[in-house]
């Protein structure tokens, strides 16, 4: 009983121990990729070539979830609200949640699994082929060549896309709202106007949206160059890149929200 | 051959030792590579070859010993030297680690748009001038993945010397090849070299194309050159080990059987199990 408990012990501090030590390898590769994000900025071309790769890619899954998520928040706002004869406020309640919440973590979320994941995969597998490594031998270096315009385009695609889905998200609760609930157009809009605030929340909600975007991009380059170079150690790359991207965006998600609700 | 290496070699190899964990690879290994030569680099799996590439590359750097490129000291250099060396170096990789997402066109035209500004027009004469030189021309729109393993090797060939190096590395350019890419390959390294004025290092285990083609011939063996020389000294070499090598024997002083424990009486502890 006493061994059982102890191995567990011992296998939980093993793990805590090797999730540190990631954390800071991770560190370092910032820290080695830091010089070749500047450097990267003079080729814009490389990052225009990849935000196409990985944020027009990611366009239409976020334009049907955001339509979707905005159309069932509609539906759910209106049938809590009716109860308090409080519809009026349907298109602030979808507003605020889209554009201080669900725009952000979701459009992350989103792009971690399909964009993220194709990014570890990409670099993981070049790097499996050799194609790093041809890189390094033609005196190019792969960080800068390869690595550094697909963080800039993650990084620059997160904000914009997390903005799309709420923008959208709001037309789908509009369509709902004003088409089959019957509301009027007008109350929709004009509660909205004045109660969502531009500081407050549609800042709060981009500030969100680009620490979530610098996360993810980071955590899917580091995991596809940081990758074991065959077939598995690729494949286990990629989950890790989703399943650490999410958990980040969410515990991220949580300290940020606490702050800006009760101010630093 | 012996005189032209001791006035003028590109590549100097001074004591090296080099290990990977625990096991080591290199063991105080002397080389010399003559410029405008071809030399082999020979030995079994396992025999360090593509490392030893790797040392002269600067991608490895050694525990012990010096590595000299050109006069240059591969190992003591800052990367910014370094990198301007690995201009002046073609690599051919064992997989052609040709860029996936790029043309033929593309991958041959890479090293120059990264290094030149040269106008458009006059990367597309050179690069055109590189596949007609490896006979695909015709082929600079399709894709690696569109290659067969012979054609994507000379685009690799194409790209190693892009920006016309004074030296290329092969690293195993005949592994995998039929008999008719692998005849096309050798002729092309050594027609090249000697058009182009390149110094050509060929890791390789294929003993028949070696001989064809190497000027100088160096056999590797348990961190070690065990043997060199011209191919025709080293095929007269009576040392076992070399013999074994050239002659593709299965037992000799390398052994077929990985060590173990002695054999009747690892079966007989199968028995005590019963």
């Amino acid at each position: 009983m006493i061994r059982i408990v102890v191995n567990s012990l011992s296998e939980l501090g093993r793990r805590v121990i090797a999730g540190v030590g990631r954390l800071g390898r991770a560190a370092l590769f910032l820290g080695r990729l830091a010089p070749s994000l500047g450097v990267s900025l003079t080729r814009f071309r490389l990052i225009i070539q990849q935000l196409y790769m990985t944020g027009v890619l990611t366009f239409v899954i976020i334009l049907v979830s955001g339509a979707f998520v905005g159309m069932i928040l509609a539906l759910q706002g209106y049938n809590t609200l009716v109860r308090y004869d409080a519809q009026s406020s349907l298109g602030l309640l979808v507003a605020l949640s889209l554009t201080r919440e669900l725009g952000p973590v979701l459009a992350a979320l989103l792009f971690a699994g399909r964009a993220g994941s194709a990014l570890t995969a990409e670099i993981g597998l070049m790097k499996a082929t050799e194609q790093l490594a041809g890189m390094e031998m033609m005196a190019v270096d792969p960080l800068t060549r390869v690595v550094a315009p697909r963080f800039w385009a993650g990084w620059m695609a997160v904000p914009l896309l997390a903005m799309i889905f709420s923008a959208i998200g709001i037309l789908g609760a509009y369509v709902v709202a004003v088409g089959d609930l019957g509301l009027d157009g007008g109350v929709f809009w004009s509660q909205m106007q004045s109660g969502v605030s531009v500081t407050n929340d549609i800042l709060g909600g981009l500030i969100k949206s680009v620490v979530f975007g610098f996360v993810v991009s980071w955590i899917a380059v580091f995991e596809g160059y940081d990758a074991h170079p065959t077939s598995e150690g690729v494949s286990r790359a990629t989950t890790r890149t989703v399943v650490s991207s999410s958990l980040a965006i969410l515990g991220l998600d949580f300290i940020m929200t606490a702050f800006m609700l009760r101010g630093l | 051959m012996d005189s032209d290496k001791s006035t003028d070699p590109l590549i100097v190899m001074r004591g090296v030792s080099f290990s990977r964990g625990t096991r080591t690879i290199f063991r105080d290994l002397n080389l010399t590579v003559a410029r405008g030569s071809i030399t082999a680099i020979m030995g079994g799996s396992g025999a360090g070859k593509s490392t030893l590439l790797g040392l002269i590359g600067g991608r490895l750097r050694p525990a012990q010993g010096t590595v000299e490129v050109a006069g240059l000291r591969v190992s003591d250099l800052p990367r910014k030297a370094l990198f301007a060396l690995r201009q002046r170096m073609g690599m051919m990789f064992q997989s052609n680690a040709l860029l996936t997402d790029l043309s033929v066109y593309e991958n041959v035209a890479f090293p120059m748009r990264e290094h030149t500004r040269l106008s458009d027009a006059l990367i597309r004469h050179l690069v055109l001038m590189k596949l007609e030189l490896v006979g695909l021309r015709g082929a600079r729109d399709l894709y690696p993945a569109e290659l067969s393993g012979g054609m994507a090797r000379r685009v690799a060939l194409a790209r190693a010397i892009a920006l016309d190096p004074m030296m290329v590395m092969y690293d195993e350019p005949f592994t995998g090849l039929d008999p008719i890419s692998m005849g096309v390959i050798v002729k092309l390294i050594r027609e090249l070299n000697d058009a182009l004025s390149m110094t050509s290092i060929i890791v390789t285990h294929d003993v028949a194309e070696a001989c064809t083609i190497a000027d100088y011939i160096y056999l590797l063996g348990n961190g070690r050159v065990v043997a060199e020389g011209t191919p025709q000294d080293i095929q007269k070499t009576e040392s076992p080990e070399v013999r074994q090598f050239m002659a593709g024997l299965p037992d000799g002083p390398v052994a077929f059987h990985y060590p173990a424990a002695e054999y009747i009486s690892d079966l007989q502890q199968g028995e005590a199990l019963r």
